[in-house]
């Protein structure tokens, strides 16, 4: 079964030697979320689960059989050459420098051009992911799709990578919908974060895909011409915000981009924020990334130990007997652990020392720091080179930064942000670049340590600490900053969130339902749902009511406002009968709103309304069923607004008029009445007159027609 | 020698990658890399054996680090290691007994073996000759070694006689013997762990009889070559093939089967207990044997063992000798399993919500291991490509397979 197998794995990789696998690995997030511990070190160098992110990055994409990586460095480029280096893949990773770049876009073009000053470089399809990607995917399979598709679609250059999740609060990203064609996976629309607004025609089609449970991966497969692109649109920034949305919106040069679904048994994730730090790493430590788990040693990194419930240990890490290790946790080589410790779901680096009776909850500690006895601390990132005196305690949240003292006793506030660099006071935008601060040259800034140093009395942690504390929030993500924090989501913030969710799933399926296709043909499912939930019946009548309203107001044809009706119909399982009630309900409503003076002028209202969305109306009540039930909602809504009670028989002489309810229903709801209680007479009394009449007109024809007959 | 570290290192790259799936694949690619250190090893003229000996062990080191949990790997590397002594030790023997012949003087007797001693002289006499001399007397080689025993020295001596006779100056011609012979007992390893499934499979009809039902858990070539073979012995009878959760190699293994046209059934790893009583043997291949006799298998196996113990049906365990490791399962350096990605067992996207998400919510979490491990106690036989042995016979096997100089490397 071996050799079998072997062969398997040896046959794919020729198939795709044909061409040499190029990647570009854009190693700067050109964000500032993860400030301050990126003023001094590149982001994709922080280690996650005492690994740097990119060596994850590398790894895979080395086992997912690449020939050539271009790191693209721009800040703190020395340290980043240096590490990849000295890394395992020195023969494989090409760097590429910029300091000039203050973007992917940038990134990109300066690619671009150099490679007319080297020949050698990206030669055909390129995968183009972010340093901080954490994955186990196999690309093979996805490199070969997307060259198939090429070769039948010059126009198809890019293929993203897309995941289905279950909760987009998991990595603290924005909402994400996509539209994708079900048949060839082309990607339709995209939107991140933001208002959704779906392009009519999308809404229309019958069979496009439209969810917003998946999550993006910034796992691309680029043709040359992306390159390209980006040169030629100088604007273009951000990968997402301007390429993908230029090119679905602008339609440029007819250039298309397809989507692949992850196959649900690989991982991809991608880190932005401190939030999806704290989930990959769990993720990781819970074997999800599996072959990149601690235990093996796939970056050159020294192995941990496995032991019971997912505690990783060095083999030479000094635990005392009475510290308790809880599960998830992680202790790296050369630590010790003093008496009484508590321990649980953290990662500890290298060479840390922990004193005695020290609490560590949720945090991750990186190497050579030392915590002396009695600290607690919660949810916390802790860099390396920190100290933090006796009985010192860092609320959840805190952030410090590398080399920063705590004071003995001092409380560090929750979510604060500390570093022995000074925040720098003007904030221009959310993209502030990182490599601003390496052109500061990194003599200045270890000058400033010094100074601090020498001056620690100014400090802000207490009277023997060191560190500046910054402002707490970020300018740009102020009323989100809980969302993007290492702390696991308070319990309020998640019930407040999981409620606006459920409002906004309320909202949103008046235009899109969760996942499914969107069907305008009303005949392919018959509801069964006869008497449906009440609550859902209300919810469905002032959806209903909205999408009537938008549409009178924009004065939109029928055709435009059905499928809208019909896909709320779909979403909420209703019969077209309710359908029908909840448009006459509208309608009414609407009348009833319009400003009036007499019950004339609302019969007017009424009449003229019912005159222009008669088409609409007429679509749902074409059986006698539907018909009857206009007539009973129009009986119910009288009961709640006295003014419509003296229109009742009016009206319902007008639909008549109107070909919207014909004379058999109304017939029939007149016998259906007639076995009723006194007190639900009245309308039918009152329109004794009218159905009198029309009996008599029928016998009349009937008779007319037994004449001819005879 | 680049050019050997660059094979090493990419070898170690493929065992940290987990890119080699199989005992047998990962034993065979181990000797042939060795191979190669071995004849790429430059050898000084005094304490040849130790150069080499350091050479293989500095690669066997980073081999095993690279994936301790494959233990074929460390078991191979010894084996060279001890080809390595047998052939150092019966050198310099023969040497030392060709200088007892010689003065005796003895002509007949080299004349006799002349003709067909020398130039047919291959490691593996040479070896059962050292051991045969050297060693305390084991069952097994009194069994086997009887009948040449009187010869085998002779011939040993005559060539080493001959060497010493003709080249005794030249002392560069010894060293090439040396190497040649370690690098011809390799070879013979090589050929021993490719053909072991032949070598099982043979056996085949010794215990598989008419109208059986056989049991069998996972996937193992050498259960498949096993069972094959005697079905083409015209033996009829019928295999289940438990599935093997969670990675359903079962399925695999049973479609195989039917290709081969045997009656198959696949049941579910639950229902192992249920169906035992209609069994007449479990046969299972071994991811490694230890030196107690217990065995490490696909996980599940321990199930299966208990089961069919319960019901007195014979628990009988394939393994090549590649297989064998001289180590204990209570170190607990050794005893390793390892634990897969928790996506064969659940769907990511739809778990991730219980994966460490609200503070207040509790965590899921997923624990799959490879491997399970059946104490000796419940194994009947184990067949190797040697024979069919109890499971406290194991520890002598490994003393004729490795130096216990090389137990700890």
């Amino acid at each position: 079964m071996g050799a079998q197998k072997k062969k398997d794995a040896a046959r794919v990789p020729e198939d795709l030697s044909r061409q040499r696998l190029q990647a570009i690995v854009i190693a700067d997030s050109f964000t500032t979320r993860f400030r301050p511990l990126t003023l001094e070190r590149p982001k994709v160098l922080l280690p996650l689960v005492n690994i740097p992110m990119i060596d994850y990055t590398l790894a895979w994409l080395e086992s997912a059989g690449i020939d050539e990586i271009f790191v693209f460095c721009c800040a703190h480029s020395l340290q980043l050459i240096d590490h990849l280096k000295k890394s395992q893949w020195c023969s494989l990773v090409r760097t590429i420098v910029s300091h000039k770049s203050t973007s992917v876009g940038d990134a990109l073009r300066y690619i671009y051009e150099q490679q007319h000053t080297e020949t050698s470089q990206i030669q055909g399809d390129f995968v183009l992911v972010s340093g901080d990607t954490v994955s186990n995917m196999p690309l093979a399979e996805l490199i070969r799709e997307h060259r198939e598709r090429k070769k039948r679609d010059e126009k198809a250059i890019m293929t993203m990578v897309i995941k289905k999740q279950s909760s987009r609060l998991r990595i603290g990203s924005d909402q994400l919908f996509v539209a994708v064609d079900p048949l060839t996976k082309q990607l339709l629309y995209y939107n991140e974060g933001g208002e959704v607004c779906l392009d009519k025609s999308l809404v229309m089609d019958t069979s496009v895909l439209v969810c917003n449970d998946v999550q993006d991966c910034y796992i691309d497969i680029c043709s040359p011409e992306v390159l390209s692109l980006f040169e030629d649109n100088f604007d273009y920034q951000h990968l997402r915000r301007h390429f993908v949305k230029g090119l679905l919106v602008d339609d440029i040069m007819g250039y298309k981009i397809f989507t692949h679904e992850a196959h649900s048994s690989c991982y991809a994730s991608r880190i932005d924020n401190l939030r999806s730090y704290d989930t990959v790493s769990k993720d990781i430590i819970q074997r999800w990334t599996y072959p990149y788990v601690p235990d093996i040693s796939f970056s050159g990194n020294r192995p941990l130990k496995l032991g019971r419930r997912g505690m990783y240990r060095a083999s030479d890490a000094v635990q005392s007997r009475s510290a308790d290790i809880g599960a998830s946790t992680v202790i790296g080589y050369g630590t010790r652990i003093g008496d009484g410790g508590k321990i649980f779901n953290s990662v500890i680096g290298n060479g840390c020392s922990v004193g005695s009776n020290v609490v560590i909850q949720g945090s991750y500690i990186w190497n050579n720091v030392t915590i002396e006895d009695g600290c607690e601390i919660r949810n916390a990132i802790v860099c390396d080179g920190v100290k933090i005196r006796a009985g010192a305690v860092l609320l959840p949240g805190v952030v410090l930064s590398f080399n920063v003292v705590v004071g003995r006793d001092f409380v560090v506030p929750a979510y604060s942000k500390v570093s022995l660099l000074q925040q720098e006071i003007k904030e221009d935008s959310d993209e502030e670049l990182e490599c601003a601060d390496s052109s500061k040259g990194t003599a200045d800034l270890l000058s400033d340590v010094n100074n601090l140093q020498m001056e620690s009395k100014a400090s802000e942690l207490g009277p023997d600490g060191a560190g500046y504390i910054w402002e707490v929030c970020d300018s740009v993500h102020d009323e989100e900053w809980w969302k993007h924090s290492i702390v696991p989501i308070p319990m309020d913030k998640l019930a407040d969130i999981t409620q606006v969710m459920d409002d906004d799933d309320i909202e949103d399926e008046s235009v899109v339902p969760p996942r499914g296709e969107l069907k305008s043909d009303n005949d392919s499912i018959s509801t069964d749902a006869n008497d449906p939930n009440d609550d859902d019946y209300c919810y469905f009548q002032r959806e209903v009511r909205e999408t009537f309203l938008r549409a009178v107001e924009e004065d939109n044809n029928v055709d435009h406002v059905t499928p809208l009706i019909n896909s709320l119909r779909f979403s909420y399982n209703m019969a077209s009968a309710d359908c029908a009630g909840a448009i006459f309900y509208s309608m009414m409503r609407l009348a009833i709103d319009t400003p009036h003076s007499s019950t004339s002028e609302l019969y007017r209202n009424a009449t003229s309304i019912i005159n222009k969305s008669k088409g609409l109306l007429g679509f749902y009540v074409k059986q006698i069923d539907e018909q009857i039930e206009v007539i009973m909602k129009f009986e119910e809504m009288c009961e709640e607004t006295a003014e419509l009670v003296p229109l009742f028989a009016q009206i319902v002489h007008f639909l008549y008029d109107k070909d919207v309810v014909q004379e058999d229903a109304i017939l029939r709801w007149g016998e259906e009445k007639a076995g009723a209680d006194e007190s639900d007479k009245v309308y039918l009394n009152q329109c004794e007159a009218f159905i009198q009449w029309l009996k008599e007109a029928s016998e009349e024809e009937e008779d007319e027609e037994d004449e001819e007959d005879s | 020698m680049p050019d050997v570290q660059s094979m090493v290192a990419e070898f170690v790259n493929k065992l940290r990658k987990r890119k080699i799936e199989g005992s047998q694949a990962t034993a065979k690619c181990t000797v042939e890399l060795l191979r190669s250190v071995i004849s790429h090893q430059r050898v000084p003229h005094a304490n040849q054996a130790a150069a080499l000996i350091d050479a293989v062990k500095a690669v066997g080191q980073q081999l095993v680090a690279a994936n301790p949990v494959e233990l074929a790997v460390g078991n191979v590397v010894r084996r060279v290691l001890h080809i390595i002594r047998e052939e150092d030790l019966s050198l310099t023997t023969a040497a030392m007994a060709g200088l007892d012949l010689l003065d005796a003087s003895d002509d007949d007797d080299i004349d006799n073996c002349k003709g067909i001693g020398y130039p047919a002289m291959s490691a593996a006499v040479v070896a059962a000759a050292a051991r045969s001399t050297l060693r305390p007397p084991s069952l097994q080689t009194l069994l086997e070694g009887t009948p040449e025993s009187a010869t085998v020295p002779y011939t040993s001596s005559s060539g080493a006689d001959s060497e010493s006779k003709s080249k005794s100056a030249d002392k560069s011609s010894l060293t090439r013997k040396l190497k040649h012979d370690v690098i011809e007992g390799v070879n013979q390893l090589i050929h021993e762990i490719s053909g072991c499934h032949e070598q099982i499979a043979e056996q085949a009809i010794e215990h598989i009889h008419q109208n059986e039902v056989i049991l069998t858990l996972g996937s193992s070539r050498t259960v498949l070559e096993f069972l094959c073979a005697a079905k083409e012995k015209k033996r009829s009878f019928r295999v289940f093939v438990a599935e093997g959760a969670p990675r359903y190699q079962g399925h695999l293994l049973a479609k195989e089967l039917v290709a081969r046209g045997l009656q198959t059934t696949v049941i579910t790893d639950s229902a192992v207990f249920a169906m035992i009583s209609r069994v007449n043997m479990v046969i299972i291949g071994a991811h490694a044997v230890m030196a107690n006799g217990g065995v490490i298998g696909p996980v599940g196996v321990n199930m299966a063992a208990l089961a069919a113990k319960k019901h007195a049906v014979p628990f009988v365990v394939l393994a090549g000798s590649h297989k064998l490791c001289p180590l204990y399962p209570h170190n607990p350096e050794v005893l390793l399993n390892e634990l897969r990605s928790p996506s064969e067992l659940l769907d990511f996207g739809e778990f991730s919500d219980c994966l460490d998400f609200g503070a207040g919510s509790g965590s899921l979490q997923v624990v799959n291991p490879t491997f399970d491990y059946v104490p000796p106690n419940l194994v009947s036989l184990f067949i190797t490509d040697t024979g069919g042995h109890n499971p406290s016979y194991m520890y002598r096997l490994i003393a004729d397979y490795y130096s216990a100089d090389d137990l700890v490397m």
